[in-house]
């Protein structure tokens, strides 16, 4: 096994009308046993960015825990918020550093640019990146998700239409995979805030 | 930096709590060609005196202002050699930032990392002070305004490390007579084109000599262009602006 699928993961971002959604399971394996349903894999870094991080729980971990310092660094520096874009890039930095040891995560980065266009960004675990417009997915059942997404996605959906069309796409992805689901939850961001929504699915 | 030999500041304090190579640095500063910077409403203008040892100097091969990143540019008043030491320094940490972060790296940060260095370079093991004074001009993007505006910065950074944010500026010989001067001219609402008339007044004030388009240099960016880029004037722009003002 991949240590890519030792813990399992599946989630989503999709671009709608000045609006982004990221969706993410809550499982977390131990290879086929499940340890816990309330796995954070979705981070916000500021008001209008979010990262998701799929693959290696310990990765998952130490990359968002160094991700927020780097953050953090940046904003007392600079006396500015990192857009999106800026951030996309340094975490593809921070992975390629580490190319012939590397971190076990594939990230997504889903954001608002400063005039609140949707910005979205998915990258390998070396820091490969690609800027697609529509949808990302990640983790251990990406073909499932892609096949959803594709189905699914429509350009310029508002907030609450692409709540609904990210929810399902994501719910109907991780059932054909044992790795992910046991729980979901999807944040929709727009300019005047960010909607946390928890789903309810199947737990198996 | 300092060998294992010297793992001693030569930097040190004196009974009156004055670092004394500091106030040393400033004077071969203060001995320096004039420069000059002029922050506008919609750009920066800096200008230097070049004038040379000799009328066989080569002027073109010799480069006072030189560019830093794509939206900012130097000049200095001090020790030539130093000042290029500063240049290639924050050249490289400019690029660093830029593969980092895949975007310019901001005047602000900019400055902090060359007054880093030059204070780096007042507390460490067998080096001296830089004995320059650097005047760095450019444009920041405004990341509030989501048209893209940019802001214009004038910063001068001492051989200290101590940094200030200016609105014009001299510093370099006759840089008491030069700032005055700029003091009575300079306007809130200053544009670009005024601006590099006030710098080329100014400089011609402490001017030995019959000041042209060959013994001076003049850098500006502009926020009105598309891609605010950090350019020297030609010696013929330089002209049209010096035609212009007699």
């Amino acid at each position: 096994m991949s240590i890519l699928e030792y813990n399992g993961a599946a989630m989503i971002a999709m671009a709608g009308d000045e609006c982004i959604a990221i969706a993410a399971d809550r499982r977390l394996g131990v290879q086929y046993q499940t340890v816990s349903c309330e796995f954070q894999k979705l981070f916000q870094i500021n008001d209008k960015t979010f990262v998701g991080l799929a693959g290696l729980a310990t990765d998952v971990q130490t990359v968002a825990q160094t991700l927020k310092f780097r953050n953090d660094l940046y904003e007392l520096r600079e006396d500015r918020k990192m857009t999106p874009k800026v951030f996309s890039s340094q975490l593809s930095a921070l992975l390629y550093e580490k190319r012939f040891g590397p971190f076990f995560v594939e990230p997504i980065v889903a954001g608002l640019d400063a005039s609140n266009k949707p910005y979205l960004s998915g990258m390998d675990l070396i820091g490969a990146p690609c800027f697609p417009d529509d949808y990302v997915v990640s983790g251990t059942c990406t073909a499932n998700l892609h096949g959803m997404c594709e189905t699914l996605y429509r350009p310029g959906l508002g907030p609450d239409e692409l709540f609904e069309t990210i929810s399902q796409a994501l719910l109907a992805g991780v059932d054909r995979d044992a790795l992910s689901g046991w729980g979901a939850i999807v944040h929709v961001i727009t300019k005047d805030g960010v909607t946390t929504r928890e789903l309810k699915g199947r737990m198996d | 930096m300092g060998d294992s030999a010297y793992s001693f500041s030569l930097t040190t304090f004196s009974r009156t709590g004055k670092l004394l190579q500091i106030e040393y640095a400033l004077n071969a500063v203060a001995n320096g060609r004039t420069s000059l910077g002029i922050a506008a409403t919609n750009g920066v203008v800096i200008a230097t005196d070049k004038k040379l040892a000799s009328a066989l100097v080569d002027t073109k091969e010799v480069s006072k202002i030189e560019g830093i990143t794509q939206q900012s540019g130097f000049v200095y008043s001090g020790l030539g050699p130093d000042y290029r030491v500063l240049v290639r320094k924050s050249r490289k940490d400019a690029q660093k930032y830029g593969r980092l972060y895949g975007e310019e790296q901001p005047v602000t940060q900019l400055t902090k990392y060359a007054a880093s260095v030059m204070q780096e370079y007042t507390q460490s093991g067998g080096v001296r002070p830089f004995g320059v004074s650097l005047l760095i001009a450019g444009v920041d993007v405004d990341e509030e305004n989501a048209d893209k505006k940019y802001t214009p910065r004038l910063y001068q950074v001492d051989p200290s490390g101590a940094y200030f944010g200016w609105k014009a500026t001299a510093i370099g010989r006759n840089y008491v007579h030069a700032k005055n001067f700029l003091e009575k001219r300079y306007q809130e609402d200053m544009e670009l084109e005024d601006a590099v008339h006030t710098a080329l007044l100014t400089l011609r004030e402490g001017f030995e000599g019959e000041m042209t388009c060959n013994n001076i240099e003049v850098g500006i960016v502009c926020t009105d262009d598309d891609e605010p880029s950090f350019k020297l004037l030609s010696p013929e722009q330089i002209q049209d602006y010096l035609d212009e003002a007699n």
